[in-house]
């Protein structure tokens, strides 16, 4: 799965890192990042969770070709 | 659905409650009509209600709805907030692109990480006050002796305001939420800005530790700020900071001890209580009443809410979408809550969550397991709580143990 981060959206709320903790984290600045090792998702079934708890829909999903 | 239309009388808004932890009655007819209905306000103005949650979530993260309480036309629910229509709170108040710069310089300090390090500073002040409860002996009111010392200590200890001045803004800020009158609440708001443009002053020429202090030091030095604009966010950080997350510790209280099959599962379970949390933040949508102005017309839903229309988000009926979460109107610890919109959603989703949950969690923790006999000292249906026009919760909550 490739996943897909709007940091010029993001508004900091930490929806993702409090619902996938395994695949999402915040950066120094608060916002969004991915946890090294699991930029794919790491077949975590709560990141599509994660991305429809974003108040501000900046996390993408695709499946990968 | 029912169509509004058909309903023979406007349902006003907002209404009080009738059980403090349930949507008031007079909301039964909106909570069949979603997700839109028309609803009248206290001067007389329509407007629109949002009553389900899809599109709730999608007219919260419209660009076209502002939170620009000056803007001509933006929905007034009472004289009080009529009185200081005249100026707009920070962050909340203000739209993108302003918006996104405050809160940008906001959000470092309110990161899941960040409330991850504040733990043991909140469990010492929760610790504190229970040991000074326990002292004093029952009864005690537990919103002057917990819920509102608790999140009012944290929120100075992270701003750097000093707590000796909390009767002073604590009841300003009382004042400002629910004061009986316009000029009151006109007057709380003037005597905060003052007091807080007077703590920056201060901080200026001596530094401190906290928020505001390194607001001070590196916004406001580099002109990123100015003096208006950080009075400004100081105000909605400290009152936002101990209101909401005070009426969700009182308002949750009492709603555990009313469901006392729920709390003896939680007392036997403590590893519930995450959930359990998200679940009374559902049930209690203390913040029931989001208000947004449209700025262009806006198709959804098979209706066209226009430019210049009022809307209104009504979190508790929100919240209670049967087609989201089925028996909306039981307690239950075991259901998905996820995605309800008690904090909010779009750009201006609480800042203060994280927080507001890590303080809930063992503020509710440390009281279940200090007093395992806590259960109210007053019959529940005499015990007052807030009236609807403003964030709900108790205003007193006599407890005994």
């Amino acid at each position: 799965m490739h996943i897909e981060i709007d940091k010029d959206r993001c508004i900091g709320a930490g929806q993702c890192a409090l619902t996938a903790p395994g695949v999402f984290t915040q950066d120094d600045d608060g916002f969004s990042s991915l946890l090294p090792g699991r930029e794919d998702g790491a077949g975590d079934p709560l990141v599509r969770e994660a991305a429809r708890a974003c108040p501000v829909g900046a996390i993408t999903l695709s499946e990968d070709e | 659905m029912t169509d509004l239309t058909e309903l023979s009388e406007p349902v006003s808004f907002p209404q009080d409650r009738t059980c403090p932890y349930h949507p008031p009655t007079g909301y039964d007819p909106l909570r069949t009509a979603r997700p839109l209905a028309r609803v009248q306000l206290y001067d007389g103005r329509p407007a629109w209600l949002v009553t389900g949650h899809a599109v709730a979530r999608d007219l919260l993260a419209d660009p076209r709805l502002s939170t620009d309480r000056t803007r001509s036309g933006f929905p007034v629910t009472t004289p009080r907030f009529a009185a200081v229509r005249d100026r707009k709170p920070a962050l909340l108040g203000v739209d993108d692109p302003k918006h996104r710069t405050q809160r940008r310089m906001m959000i470092p300090s309110f990161t899941l990480k960040r409330a991850t390090e504040l733990r043991p500073r909140i469990q010492e002040i929760v610790d504190e006050l229970l040991d000074a409860m326990i002292a004093q002996g029952p009864p005690v009111d537990l919103v002057r002796a917990f819920a509102l010392p608790v999140p009012s200590m944290v929120i100075c200890s992270l701003l750097g305001v000093p707590y000796a001045d909390h009767e002073f803004f604590e009841e300003q800020s009382r004042r400002l939420l629910r004061g009986p009158t316009a000029e009151e609440t006109q007057d709380a708001r003037d005597r905060l800005a003052a007091y807080l443009e007077e703590l920056i002053d201060h901080k200026q020429r001596q530094p401190g530790e906290g928020l505001l202090d390194e607001l001070v030091q590196q916004r406001l030095r580099e002109g990123e700020l100015d003096r208006e604009e950080l009075t400004a966010l100081a105000m909605i950080l400290l009152v936002a900071g101990h209101e909401t997350t005070a009426n969700m510790i009182s308002l949750g209280t009492y709603t555990l001890l009313l469901h006392p099959d729920r709390l003896a599962e939680l007392r036997a379970d403590p590893s519930l209580l995450p959930d359990a949390i998200e679940e009374l933040m559902r049930m209690l949508s203390i913040a029931d009443g989001l208000l947004r102005l449209a700025t262009e017309d806006i198709e959804i839903a098979g209706t066209t809410i226009r430019a210049g229309d009022g809307v209104v988000f009504s979190t508790s009926v929100i919240n209670r979408d049967e087609d989201v979460y089925p028996a909306p109107d039981t307690l239950d610890f075991h259901r998905s809550t996820r995605h309800h919109v008690a904090f909010g959603f779009g750009i201006h989703q609480c800042l203060g969550q994280n927080l507001a949950r890590t303080e809930l969690e063992i503020a509710l923790r440390t009281l279940l397991e200090r007093l395992p006999g806590l259960r109210l000292a007053a019959p529940p249906e005499e015990i007052p709580f807030k009236p609807g026009n403003t964030i709900q919760g108790m205003l007193e909550l006599p407890v005994s143990w």
